[in-house]
């Protein structure tokens, strides 16, 4: 295990944080949308800042965008309660705060030389994104890359364009399914488990990187385990609530681990046992 | 739905390199092979529609179809998707016979098309028989199970974590 980190690797103050400025926002599905700010440092695919709306409150959100680009922070995020409905109401030139990045990212350096899986499901996507954009940039480093992208329906995806983008490379299979339909649709239609048997991979040298509803990467674990997959190549993202985000508060403890500084990323077998149980 | 011209030793070579046949015995998919034609669906045409008599089992060699079910002014809704590799319908093997679901081509698709008379009369002369296909329906059923159970279970709605 690394060490926990209590501090945020960067010039950021731990628990201070630090006014950015919003440059752009998009809206990638009724309830979700990304936004750019101009400030930007180093992160790791996977890590995640905390957000302050201002009079609302902070949330933690993972970074969505590209870790090479250091010249600005992109996140994207769901509208569910009050803080990201405030961050949903921000418009080019309004100021928040932000600290981090904080937690353990994806395992790049462990994959390297192996095949990557990913699996991401609704807005699980987000998290994922600086994977395939490292992947793709180092593409020698590492052998196939799937991504597997389950959604509830055709409306709720998100990087639509960047899909198509993606499926259009040689060097890249991706694959998307939805549970609902029109009959225009012309891709799958079902549950995103019922991708994995459809792709090759190499089960002894493959890192899958799974994110999503816990209930559904239980399901996809599963999957990957029927394909000869052991539990110490699984890799999964723990996006439970968190207060202090620096391993300090205790709010998202479980057992030994501190899901803001452990994770949210982990080896599956490191959480299975709590996986799909009640919030901690 | 279009005959394909298919020699017996191409569609035997068929039905052995198909997942739902793996393990079969020589003499076991040699039998499947004698009740065994080869079909191509077109994209938009229909395989099997719902409450048509269910005389036939597809081993679906490669393609996409969507199975399908009208609901009443909402048309035709896509329930999944099955392709190359998978099997279509049981509804053969148990009474009605009648599909329960339509089943229309997404893309050029290709089946080993079984005679489901045939295969229900030796599934009930050789038990051994019978009970390989059986074992084997069992699992595809089993597997359409959980993914209806996963669908229910609307999988990507994020959780209602009690407020903090
Ligand atoms: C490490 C990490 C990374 C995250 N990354 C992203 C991201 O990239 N994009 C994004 O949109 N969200 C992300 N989240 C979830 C996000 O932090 C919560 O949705 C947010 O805190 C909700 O705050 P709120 O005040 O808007 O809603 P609240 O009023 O606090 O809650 C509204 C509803 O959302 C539920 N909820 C709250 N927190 C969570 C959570 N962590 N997971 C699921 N449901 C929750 C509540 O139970 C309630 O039903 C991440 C969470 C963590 C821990």
């Amino acid at each position: 295990m690394q060490q926990r980190s209590t501090i945020a690797p960067n010039s950021f103050d731990a628990l201070i944080p630090e006014t950015a400025r919003v440059t752009s926002v998009r809206k990638e599905t009724v309830d979700t949308f990304t936004m750019d700010l101009d400030r930007g440092f180093r992160f790791e695919p996977g890590q995640f800042n905390m957000l302050y709306a201002f009079g609302a409150g902070e949330v933690p959100i993972s970074i969505s965008g590209d870790p090479a680009d250091s010249s600005r922070l992109v996140h994207t995020i769901r509208s569910v309660g009050a803080v990201t409905k405030r961050l949903e109401a921000l418009r080019p030139g309004d100021m928040l705060g932000v600290r981090g990045p904080y937690g353990e990212g994806w395992p790049m350096a462990k994959a390297r030389g192996h095949d990557i899986v990913i699996v991401a499901g609704g807005i699980g996507l987000a998290p994922l994104r600086p994977v395939i954009y490292h992947a793709l940039r180092h593409r020698d480093d590492y052998g196939n890359v799937v991504l597997l992208y389950g959604a509830r329906s055709p409306e709720d995806m998100i990087f639509e364009s960047e899909l198509h983008r993606w499926r259009g490379r040689f060097d890249m299979g991706v694959k998307v399914i939805v549970d609902r339909a029109p009959s225009s649709w012309r891709t799958h239609v079902g549950v995103v488990t019922t991708l994995i048997p459809k792709v090759y991979f190499d089960p002894i040298d493959t890192i899958a990187m799974v994110c999503g509803p816990e209930v559904m990467m239980r399901f996809v674990v599963r999957e990957f385990q029927n394909r000869g997959l052991t539990e110490d190549k699984i890799y999964v993202s723990m996006e439970r609530n968190m207060k202090c985000a620096v391993g300090l508060c205790g709010h998202c403890q479980f057992g030994p681990e501190f899901i803001c500084a452990d994770g949210p990323v982990f080896r599956y077998d490191r959480v299975r046992d709590i996986i799909g149980i009640r919030e901690i | 739905m279009n005959p394909e011209e298919s020699n017996p030793e191409a569609l035997l070579i068929a039905i052995t390199q198909h997942k739902f046949c793996t393990g079969l015995s020589d003499a076991h998919l040699k039998t499947l092979a004698s009740m065994a034609e080869a079909v191509s669906i077109e994209p938009g045409r229909f395989l099997i529609r719902e409450g048509g008599k269910a005389d036939r089992f597809y081993l679906i060699r490669t393609g996409k179809l969507f199975i399908e079910m009208y609901a009443p002014g909402r048309g035709a809704v896509p329930i999944t998707t099955i392709g190359t590799g998978d099997v279509l319908g049981w509804s053969w093997s148990l009474p009605p016979y009648r599909w329960h679901f339509d089943a229309k081509a997404l893309t050029l698709t290709r089946v080993v098309s079984l005679d489901a008379n045939k295969l229900k009369d030796r599934c009930d002369e050789d038990h051994d028989f019978g009970y390989e296909i059986i074992k084997r329906l069992l699992l595809v059923a089993q597997n359409r199970l959980q993914q209806t159970r996963m669908h229910m279970l609307d999988l990507y709605k994020p959780p209602q974590v009690e407020q903090l």
